[in-house]
C-alpha cells in the first residue's frame, strides 16, 4: 500500500483516542470528524459529564448570574465518540499502543491526542487546605462551592495570589460588596504575566475598588477553629486577618504525572511538542502517533526564537486542537504548523483586559494609545527593538493591528497611526520579577492567513 | 441552548447585547458577559445575535433540540 492509501485506510477505520475530555479534547474530536475521520474515536476524561467551559467559572458563575452546571460547551457537530468518563488515564504504552486507565482497562489506539490540561495548585499545607472555607477554582464543582460560600455573605474573603484568576475573584467579591483582601508576593497584581508597569495600573484599579491589596507579602498559615472552619490567616510580616473564606489562586500544575515512564518529554513544564503538535520523546525526537494540545502542551514558537512555550489560554487550546486534529489525519506534506500569536483576555473591575503575543518576552514597554488614568489604553512590548506583544485595557479593537506588528517583526517602539497617542511615549524597562528572557537570534515573520498557508520565513534584522 | 463566545476575538461591539439582552450584557465599557445556557425560548434572539456579531465570535450549539447528547452519558 502507498502511504496515501494507508492514510485513507486510517481515516476510514483507524482508532483515535483523546485523553482529557475538555475544551481542547472536544474541539479536536469535532475537527477530526470534520476532516472526514470515520474510524473509532474514544474520549477519556477523569471528570464526569460533558465538556464545559472554564473562563465563565471565575466570572459569570461567581457573580451568581449563571449556575456552574450551565457552562457545557456547545457542539460544532456530532462526534460519534465512545466516552470513558470519570476515570483517569494512568499510563501510556507506546510500544503496545494503548492507554492504561486507573481501573485497569486498556484502550488501544493508532493515534492518540493528549489534552490533560492543568489542575489548580492546592494550598501547600494539606491540613490547612482541607479547612472548611478554603477554595481553589479550576472545575465546575470548585466554582459552585465557592459561589455558595460567597452567597452566604462571608465577613471577608482572602484571595491568595493576584494573577488573572485571583484578580477576577477579587473583582467579583467587590461587585458583590464582600470585603476582600488580596495577598500577592510580587510587588503588584498581574506582574508575572504583564510586568511592573501594568502591575501598577492593576494595583491602582484594585485599590480604587476597595480591595485591601497587600503586595510583597506571603501568607504563611491558615488557621481554623475547633470545627475545622477557616478563621484567620497569618502573613510573613507578622500580621493576621480574620477571614472565613480563602481562595488559593496560585496557578496550575500540569497533568503529566500519568505519562511517567511513557518515554515522552513530559514533566512539570508540560509536554514538549513541535509546531505541528506532535509530541517529542525524551530524546527530543518527534513521535509519529502522539499529539498534544491545550494547557498541557509546550510548543515552540518561531516568532519567539523557537522557545517552547506553554500557555494557559482558551484560544490557544482551541487552535492547537484544530492543528493537532488536522495533522492526525493528514500526510506529511499536508501538515499545518501552529503559528498563531497568543491571545488572552480577562474581565475584572469592569475592564476588558486583553493581550496579544507573549508579554514576558520583552525588555521594554510603552503606552502607545489612550490614557492610563482612564484605564483605556494600549501598551506595546518590545524585545531588542522589535514588537513582541501588546496589552489593552478597554481598547480591544486595536489588538489585531498589534498582532500584525508582531507577525511582521515591526520595529519597537511602533509607529502608531491613531489620534489618541499619549503625549509622552517613552519606553520603560518591562521589569518582570523573575529573570527576564534574554536571548538573541533570528527574526522570523509569519506569512499566510489560515493554518493551511501559514509559514515562517527568515527575515533580516531591523538593526 | 448552549453558547460560547470566543472573547479573544470579541471586540466589544455590543451588537449581541442589543439583540439579545438577556443572554449578552456589557460589563463596564467593553467587556462582554454572557449566559452560556440561555433559555430555549430565546433561541431566535440568540441566533440573531450570533449572526450579527461582526467578528463571528459567538458559537451556538449545532445539535439542536438535544439536551444531553447520548454519547456523553458516562460509561
Ligand atoms: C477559572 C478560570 C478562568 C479562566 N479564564 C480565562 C480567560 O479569561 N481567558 C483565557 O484565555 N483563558 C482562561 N482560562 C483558561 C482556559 O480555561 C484554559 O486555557 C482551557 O480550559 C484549556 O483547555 P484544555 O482542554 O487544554 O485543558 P483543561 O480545560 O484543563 O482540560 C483538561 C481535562 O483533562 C482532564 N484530565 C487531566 N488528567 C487526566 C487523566 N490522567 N486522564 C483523563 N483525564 C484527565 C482534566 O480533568 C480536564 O477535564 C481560565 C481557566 C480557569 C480555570
Ligand atoms: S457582537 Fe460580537 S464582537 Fe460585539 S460584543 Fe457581541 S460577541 Fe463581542
Amino acid at each position: 500500500m502507498t502511504s496515501a492509501e494507508n492514510l485513507q485506510a486510517f481515516k476510514r477505520e483507524g482508532r483515535i483516542v483523546v485523553v482529557g475530555a475538555s475544551l481542547a479534547g472536544l474541539r479536536a474530536a469535532e475537527a477530526l470528524r470534520g476532516a472526514g475521520f470515520t474510524g473509532s474515536l474514544t474520549m477519556i476524561g477523569d471528570e464526569m459529564g460533558e465538556p464545559y467551559d472554564r473562563p465563565p467559572l471565575s466570572k459569570q458563575v461567581l457573580t451568581g448570574w449563571v449556575p456552574a452546571e450551565n457552562t457545557k460547551l456547545p457542539r460544532r457537530r456530532e462526534i460519534d465518540a465512545q466516552w470513558l468518563l470519570g476515570v483517569p488515564a494512568s499510563g501510556l504504552d507506546l510500544a503496545g499502543n494503548h492507554v492504561r486507565l486507573a481501573d485497569g482497562r486498556e484502550v488501544p489506539f493508532d493515534r492518540v491526542l493528549i489534552s490533560t490540561g492543568v489542575r489548580a495548585r492546592p494550598w501547600f499545607v494539606e491540613s490547612e487546605a482541607a479547612l472548611d472555607g478554603v477554595f481553589v477554582v479550576r472545575t465546575r464543582e470548585h466554582a459552585e462551592a465557592l459561589r455558595r460560600a460567597l452567597a452566604a455573605g462571608p465577613s471577608r474573603v482572602l484571595v491568595i495570589g493576584a494573577g488573572f484568576t485571583g484578580s477576577e475573584i477579587a473583582s467579583v467579591c467587590r461587585e458583590r460588596e464582600i470585603p476582600v483582601t488580596v495577598a500577592e508576593l510580587a510587588p503588584a497584581p498581574l506582574v508575572g504575566a504583564l510586568g511592573a508597569m501594568i502591575g501598577d495600573v492593576a494595583a491602582d484599579m484594585q485599590r480604587a475598588h476597595g480591595v485591601d491589596l497587600r503586595c510583597g507579602v506571603k501568607v504563611t498559615r491558615l488557621e481554623g477553629d475547633a470545627q475545622g472552619r477557616l478563621r484567620r490567616a497569618h502573613f510573613d510580616d507578622g500580621s493576621t486577618i480574620d477571614t472565613d473564606v480563602a481562595v488559593v489562586a496560585l496557578g496550575g500544575i500540569r497533568n503529566t504525572e500519568w505519562l511517567q515512564g511513557s518515554g515522552l518529554a513530559a514533566g512539570v513544564w508540560g509536554i514538549a511538542c513541535d509546531t505541528g503538535c506532535r509530541a517529542l520523546d525524551l530524546n527530543g525526537l518527534i513521535t509519529d502517533d502522539v499529539f498534544v494540545a491545550g494547557d498541557v502542551a509546550r510548543c515552540p514558537n518561531p516568532i519567539y526564537e523557537y522557545r517552547l512555550i506553554s500557555l494557559e489560554h482558551w484560544a490557544n487550546a482551541v487552535e492547537q486542537a484544530e492543528v493537532a486534529a488536522h495533522n492526525m489525519v493528514s500526510g506529511q506534506a499536508d501538515r499545518w504548523p501552529h503559528l498563531s500569536i497568543p491571545l488572552f483576555w480577562s474581565i475584572q473591575f469592569g475592564v476588558n483586559i486583553k493581550s496579544v503575543g507573549v508579554p514576558t518576552f520583552a525588555d521594554e514597554v510603552v503606552v502607545t494609545q489612550g490614557s492610563v488614568p482612564d484605564r483605556r489604553f494600549v501598551a506595546a512590548y518590545g524585545y531588542r527593538g522589535r514588537v513582541t506583544a501588546a496589552v489593552s485595557f478597554n481598547n480591544a479593537k486595536w489588538l489585531d493591528h498589534y498582532r500584525q506588528l508582531i507577525e511582521t517583526a515591526a520595529p519597537f517602539p511602533p509607529p502608531c497611526p491613531t489620534p489618541d497617542q499619549p503625549a509622552d511615549m517613552k519606553p520603560v524597562p518591562v521589569d518582570f520579577p523573575g529573570p527576564t528572557l534574554l536571548a538573541q537570534g533570528a527574526t522570523v515573520v509569519v506569512t499566510g492567513h489560515d493554518p493551511s498557508e501559514r509559514r515562517v520565513t527568515a527575515a533580516h534584522q531591523h538593526r | 441552548m448552549r453558547v460560547v463566545v470566543d472573547l479573544s476575538r470579541c471586540e466589544g461591539y455590543a451588537q449581541c447585547a442589543f439583540l439579545a439582552p438577556d443572554a449578552f450584557r456589557m460589563h463596564g465599557e467593553e467587556a462582554l458577559m454572557y449566559d452560556p445556557n440561555p433559555d430555549d425560548a430565546r433561541r431566535d434572539q440568540v441566533l440573531r445575535a450570533a449572526a450579527a456579531c461582526p467578528v463571528q465570535a459567538i458559537l451556538v450549539d449545532q445539535l439542536e433540540g438535544r439536551d444531553a447528547p447520548a454519547e456523553a452519558s458516562p460509561s
